[in-house]
């Protein structure tokens, strides 16, 4: 098994597309995190200013960290649509090409292709929210230095400089927990059709149709929210409250699994009893 | 020919919707074949190969392979098998080398010697380390076969691996298939819509027609079912057609741009170029015709091309 693993990310790190969110990534946040720094901080004044007429705020609170979560709270919901491109393509990609017809006639099941081919998307999904952390947040400690982290969610909360980046390394790992609900609804997209554009197009619409059902506040969607995805896709926010929702963020944590499960077993049935007509 | 079934197809058939592609087929090959599978364009070669590489689930029947049961012990019956189905499509951002180690890693790994060794086998060892969407189709086909052989396997299915070569291409290809099947003892099944090219290296075949078997057996024993028939070309064309109208023991005439095409025992041939010469009839060419594609086309085609005189 590890070496079919070892050789689907051979195939998937040696095709160039893999790399177009990577360069989109390296692109914008260092572009978004320069220009915070030119604009010095004033959107983040605008934000205080009406506390500052009541209490005195000390130290330098436009810095890295408040950057970092700023990049992250702008990006989650375009971060899925990099995702897609790669495990939108990983079953599909090879019914496009053709290759179907080489790997599957071999003395393997195609359970255990399956598996290999969901472990690759799983850790590119995993590298590339890593990537996008290390960049972000490396950057922009680089760029505007270290100090406390003002958050502004449920009110204004301010988390001291020594209680910060641990919180992050948590965010980061439920952003990818979460972003893995996303590459497994487009792995089974990927699964029944044989071109990467549909199950981008079908991933990136379910996405944005459930979001908006999840933030327009109306009564209509009050009892369907529970039941969507993406009312937890932000559950890497929870980690920057005080105190921390434990419960709340294990609940997301648990529906997210499940999701993403549920998205893996439909996408196994198919694939286990597809003909391979391409 | 007798000896141990290697493949075997028990009623094998495939719907796709309401149509049948391949329906009650029955086929065996045996060890030490090189079995032609024969069939014009949308005959159903591609769908029965793709179930006999458990590409496609059948309908209808089972596949055996070596005994084994392809629904029931997949891995186990695919374990000696290698094959191309259609054209071989490869990871064209890779190089040859790269490409057939993925290949081998399905197989549980194959050594460097081992892929330098297919790569020489189909002349591809100076282009290994090139990206395959930089080959000619070609060679994408000798890769084809190369991946085919990686695992050293008993039994090789080739689909169409003539198909889009040069007839250069197409000999290397009848050389490597002989060789395998003579020199390296492998058991060898093709399929092919050229009919000619089967004749020239199998020792036995089965012809498909509208997804329906319609015959099989050993090649030397159905081109004796065949009709027998003599090319001529001779004038004056009228003159001809005298002769041809008034002599006995000829079944059938068609006339095909300057050749008349003569159904006769080819014992009757010496008196037919009697008869002509006594005729003054100009002889240009008298050849007797037992091609399997004579025979191929005479059961395949539909309505067949209309007699155009009885003479």
């Amino acid at each position: 098994m590890l070496r079919l693993i070892y050789y689907e990310l051979l195939k998937t790190f040696l095709k160039k597309r893999t790399y177009i969110g990577f360069a989109l990534v390296a692109v914008i946040v260092p572009l978004a995190e320069v220009a915070m720094k030119l604009e010095g901080g004033r959107f983040l004044q605008f934000s205080l200013r009406t506390l500052q007429q009541d209490f005195l705020f000390v130290g330098n609170l436009f810095n890295g960290w408040f950057v970092a979560h700023s990049m992250m709270n702008a990006l989650w919901v375009q971060i899925p649509l990099l995702i897609t491109f790669v495990a939108g393509d990983q079953l599909a990609g090879e019914a496009t090409a053709g290759t179907y017809r080489l790997i599957l006639v071999r003395p393997v099941s195609r359970t255990r292709i399956f598996l290999s081919k969901f472990f690759t998307t799983a850790i590119y999904t995993i590298v590339f929210v890593g990537f996008l952390g290390v960049l972000s947040v490396g950057l922009a400690l680089t760029l505007l230095g270290r100090g406390d982290l003002v958050v502004m969610q449920r009110g204004i909360l301010i988390l001291s400089e020594s209680d910060v980046a641990w919180r992050f390394l948590v965010a980061y790992f439920l952003a990818a927990w979460a972003m893995l609900t996303i590459a497994s609804l487009a792995f089974l997209f990927s699964s029944f059709v044989e071109n990467a554009i549909g199950p981008i197009i079908g991933t990136m619409g379910i996405n944005i149709v459930f979001l908006l059902i999840t933030v327009i506040p109306v009564d209509l969607f009050k009892d369907i929210k529970p039941y969507l995805f993406s009312n937890y896709m932000n559950v890497w926010q929870q980690v920057f409250e005080d105190p921390i929702p434990w419960d709340s963020i294990g609940n997301s944590v648990a529906i997210l699994g499940a999701y993403s499960i549920g998205f893996v077993f439909i996408a196994w049935l198919i694939f286990r009893r597809k003909d391979i007509l391409s | 020919m007798t000896g141990e079934i290697i493949l075997q197809t028990k009623n094998l058939g495939k719907q796709y919707k309401h149509r049948w592609a391949v329906h009650h087929l029955d086929l065996e090959v045996y060890r030490g074949d090189v079995f032609g599978f024969l069939g014009p364009n949308g005959a159903g070669k591609s769908t029965t190969i793709r179930m006999l590489l458990s590409l496609v689930r059948p309908t209808e029947g089972e596949v055996f392979l070596f005994g084994k049961s392809l629904e029931r012990e997949r891995e186990k019956a695919l374990e000696s098998i290698g094959g191309i189905v259609e054209k071989p499509d490869f990871y064209g951002y890779l190089s040859a080398h790269r490409n057939l180690e993925i290949v081998g890693a399905l197989n549980g790994g194959a050594t460097r010697k081992r892929i330098e060794e297919v790569l020489s086998l189909v002349g591809l060892s100076t282009r290994a380390r090139d990206k395959v969407k930089t080959f000619s189709h070609g060679m994408k086909q000798r890769l084809g076969i190369a991946q085919s052989l990686l695992a050293d396997p008993e039994f090789v299915i080739l689909d169409e691996p003539t198909s889009g070569l040069d007839p250069q291409g197409m000999k290397e290809i009848r050389e490597l298939i002989r060789h395998l099947a003579s020199d390296q003892n492998k058991t060898v099944m093709l399929s092919s819509h050229l009919l000619n090219e089967v004749e020239m290296v199998a020792n036995r075949m089965a012809v498909i027609s509208r997804g329906e078997l319609v015959t099989q057996g050993e090649v030397a024993s159905l081109l004796e079912k065949g009709e027998k028939s003599v090319a001529l070309r001779a004038r004056p064309r009228e003159k001809v057609r005298s002769v041809l109208s008034a002599h006995r023991g000829i079944d059938k005439v068609v006339e095909t741009g300057e050749e008349f095409l003569v159904t006769m025992p080819f014992e009757g041939i010496p008196e037919l170029a009697r008869a002509l010469v006594r005729e003054q009839v100009d002889i240009e060419a008298l050849v007797p015709r037992r091609s399997l594609e004579e025979y191929f086309l005479s059961i395949t085609e539909s309505d067949g091309a209309s007699d155009k005189a009885k003479s």
